[in-house]
C-alpha cells in the first residue's frame, strides 16, 4: 500500500460514512518500505490536487514522520528548480513509502483492518455490514 | 472544413463510432459520423484541423489510419481528374512542394503489385514535388488508398472500385502494434478472468481515460483495465473481493510487475481488497472514469461480504480467540454471501453518479442471454445519461458495453430503472451452464 492511498480510504462500515473520525484512518504496527520508483513530477501535481493535507500530516505521523509542512505545499510548476525539490520529497513519501504489513484503526468505531502483503484489506465481518 | 478520410480495421464495426466520438468529445473536436456504414471500412469527414485529425486517430485502436483527402475516384483517371478539379490543389501542391516526401499504398481486400505501383506514382507527376523522395521518416507521406471486392472465394481482385489520394495524417496506435503490446498471450500475470487486450483499450477509449484522471475498476481482478487505462495517461486504482487474484503469484508475477513490463508504473495508484458494496473510498475522493467488467458468476462467484444464513451468524462477533475478538484478528476470514448482479449494477450506478464529476463516464461490460434479452434490462440512473449501449454477439449470449456519462441535475433527470430485477431475471451464470436451453430460463 502507497502512502498516497491511505489518503483516499476511510472506515468501510456505513455507520461510519457521517462521522468525521473515520478519515484518515489510525496506522499502527505498521511495516515500511522504501520502494525505488521513476520520478514523475507531473503525477505528483495531480496528486497534490486531490491531497487532504491535514489527513497526510495525520498519517506521516502515525508512521514517525513529523516533519511535514502544516500546509499543502502552493504554486508548484514542475519546470522550476524549487518547486522540483518539494516534488521529490513528496515522490519519496507518497509513492515510494509503502506499508506493507500493518493496521488500520477506525477512530469512530475502532474497528481493525490489515495490510497484507502491502495490499490493504477493506472486508468486513457479517455484523458490520 | 477540410475533409478527412478515415479507414478503420475490420473488428468490431459497431464500436467504431462510439470510440471515434468518446475521443473527439474529450479533446474538443467536433466530428459527425452519422453517416458511418458499419459493413464498410472507409468514412470521408470533415475536420477543423489536422492537429483534430492526429488527436483522434493517435489513440484509436478500431481505426487504422487517417488522411487529408486530396481526391477519390472509381478508377485511377476519374482520381486524377478529382485531384486536378480540387480548388485548394494548387495552394496543397506549393505547401508540400519542397519538403521530403514518398508515397505509400494502402489496400483493402486487394493490392497491386510493386510494378504498376511504380507506373502510378509516376502518373502522378503533375503535383511536381521537387523535394527529396525518403523513404524514412519523410516529411509527407502520400498514400493511394485503394479499395477492392474478392469475386468469390479463394479469387484475388484485380481492380479496385474505390480510389482516394491523400496526405497521411496520423496512423492509430493499432497500426504502430499496440494490440501486440498488450496481447495476453505476452503479459506476464493474467487468469481466466483477464479481459482481451483490444476491447479493454476501446472501453479506455470510449470511457474517457485521459492523462491525469482518477480511473476506477472496482472489479479488478488480474488488472487488464489498470493497464489499459494507464496506457492513455490514466491513473488507475482497483479493488476485488479476492485478495488472492490481487496478490498474483508471486513477486514477480503481479499486478504491479504487469504495470513494470508495459512501463507504466510512474501512473499506477493501487489496489485494494475490498468488498464494491461496502467501499472505503473516501466520499469526496475524485474519480474521473470508472471502466470494469462486473462478475456475473461465470468464471468467478458473484459474493458479497456478509453470512450466508444470518440466523446461524447471531452471536459470532462476540467469539474471542487468544483473548481477541475473532473477527478483529488478522488471520480473520470474511464470510461471503450470494448477490444479484441486478442489484450489484444498481449499487455500480449509484456509485458512479456520487462519485463521477459532471461529464464523467462509466463504462462497464454486462452479460444477456440473447433469447430473453429485452431493452429494459439496461440499469437506468437518474443522473447518468446512458450513451452507448453496443454489443459483442457470442453464440447463444452476447455481451454489451454500457456506457453511461454523469450529468448535472439542473440539467438531466432521467429514470431509474432496473428491467433485470423488475422481471426476476435469472442468474446469468445459471442459464450459461445450462447452454441457454429453453428449460433454464
Ligand atoms: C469478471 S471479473 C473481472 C476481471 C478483470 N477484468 C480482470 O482483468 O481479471 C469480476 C471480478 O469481480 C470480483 N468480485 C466479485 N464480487 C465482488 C464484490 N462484491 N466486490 C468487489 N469485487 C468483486 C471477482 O473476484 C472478480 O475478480
Ligand atoms: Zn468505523
Amino acid at each position: 500500500m502507497k502512502f498516497l492511498t491511505t489518503n483516499f480510504v476511510k472506515c468501510a462500515i456505513k455507520t461510519c460514512d457521517s462521522s468525521l473520525e473515520a478519515f484518515p484512518l489510525q496506522y499502527s504496527e505498521c511495516e515500511l518500505v522504501q520502494e525505488e520508483q521513476e520520478f514523475n513530477p507531473e503525477f505528483i501535481c495531480h496528486m497534490l490536487d486531490r491531497l487532504d493535507w491535514q489527513a497526510v500530516i495525520k498519517v506521516a505521523k502515525d508512521l514517525g514522520n513529523t516533519s511535514l509542512p502544516p500546509n499543502k505545499p502552493e504554486d508548484i510548476d514542475p519546470i522550476m528548480e524549487d518547486s522540483q525539490a518539494i516534488l521529490r520529497d513528496l515522490h519519496t513519501l507518497l509513492v515510494e513509502t509503502r506499508i506493507v504489513e500493518g493496521k488500520m484503526i477506525c477512530r469512530n468505531c475502532e474497528h481493525i483492518y490489515y495490510i497484507k502483503n502491502s495490499i490493504p484489506n477493506f472486508l468486513l465481518p457479517p455484523h458490520l455490514c | 472544413m477540410p475533409k478527412y478520410l478515415i479507414y478503420f480495421a475490420q473488428a468490431y464495426p459497431n464500436f467504431r463510432r462510439a470510440e471515434l466520438e468518446s475521443l473527439a468529445d474529450l479533446y474538443g473536436i467536433e466530428i459527425d459520423l452519422s453517416h458511418h456504414d458499419e459493413s464498410n471500412p472507409f468514412i470521408v469527414v470533415d475536420l477543423e484541423s489536422d492537429d483534430a485529425a492526429k488527436k483522434i486517430m493517435s489513440r484509436s485502436i478500431l481505426g487504422r489510419g487517417i488522411y487529408e483527402l486530396w481526391g477519390s475516384g472509381k478508377d485511377l483517371d476519374e482520381l486524377h481528374k478529382n485531384i486536378k478539379e480540387s480548388v485548394d490543389i494548387e495552394t496543397k501542391i506549393k505547401l508540400y512542394k519542397n519538403g521530403s516526401f514518398k508515397f505509400d499504398f494502402v489496400g483493402y481486400k486487394g493490392k497491386r503489385d510493386v510494378k504498376v505501383r511504380r507506373e502510378m506514382i509516376e502518373s502522378f507527376s503533375y503535383l511536381a514535388f521537387e523535394g527529396p523522395i525518403r523513404m524514412k521518416n519523410p516529411d509527407e507521406v502520400f498514400v493511394v488508398v485503394e479499395e477492392y471486392v474478392v469475386p468469390g472465394h479463394g479469387k484475388i481482385a484485380e481492380t479496385p472500385i474505390n480510389m482516394w489520394f491523400g496526405r497521411q495524417i496520423q496512423l492509430s496506435s493499432r497500426t504502430e502494434n499496440i494490440l501486440d503490446k498488450y496481447d495476453l498471450k505476452r503479459r506476464k500475470y493474467i487468469g481466466t478472468t483477464s479481459f482481451d487486450a483490444e476491447l479493454s483499450l476501446v472501453s479506455c477509449n470510449i470511457g474517457q481515460v485521459a492523462p491525469g484522471k482518477v480511473v476506477y475498476d472496482p472489479f479488478t481482478g488480474t488488472g487488464s483495465f489498470l493497464v489499459a487505462a494507464a496506457n492513455f495517461g490514466g491513473l488507475p486504482i482497483g479493488s476485488d473481493i479476492d485478495p488472492r487474484i490481487l496478490r498474483g503469484k508471486s513477486s514477480q508475477c503481479n499486478i504491479p510487475t504487469n504495470f513494470k513490463q508495459y512501463k507504466t508504473d510512474s501512473l499506477f495508484l493501487d489496489i485494494l481488497t475490498m468488498d464494491f458494496t461496502n467501499n472505503a473510498f473516501r466520499s469526496n475522493f475524485v474519480i474521473d472514469s470508472i471502466v470494469c467488467d462486473p462478475p456475473y458468476g461465470v468464471r468467478e462467484g458473484l459474493k458479497v461480504c456478509g453470512a450466508k444464513d444470518p440466523a446461524k451468524a447471531v452471536g459470532r462477533e462476540n467469539v474471542v480467540i487468544d483473548g481477541e475478538k475473532a473477527h478483529l484478528r488478522k488471520d480473520f476470514i470474511q464470510p461471503k454471501k450470494p448477490y444479484e448482479l441486478s442489484n450489484l449494477l444498481d449499487d455500480l450506478l449509484q456509485f458512479s453518479s456520487e462519485r463521477l464529476p459532471i461529464g464523467g463516464r462509466l463504462a462497464f461490460w454486462m452479460p444477456t442471454a440473447n433469447d430473453d434479452f429485452e431493452e429494459n434490462f439496461i440499469p437506468q440512473h437518474e443522473s447518468l445519461e446512458l450513451v452507448y449501449n453496443l454489443e459483442q454477439e457470442f453464440h447463444k449470449w452476447s455481451r454489451r458495453l454500457l456506457v453511461y456519462v454523469k450529468r448535472d441535475a439542473t440539467e438531466y433527470k432521467g429514470e431509474t430503472s432496473n428491467g433485470l430485477k423488475s422481471n426476476h431475471i435469472k442468474h446469468f451464470r445459471d442459464r450459461y451452464f445450462k447452454g441457454f436451453s429453453e428449460k433454464s430460463r
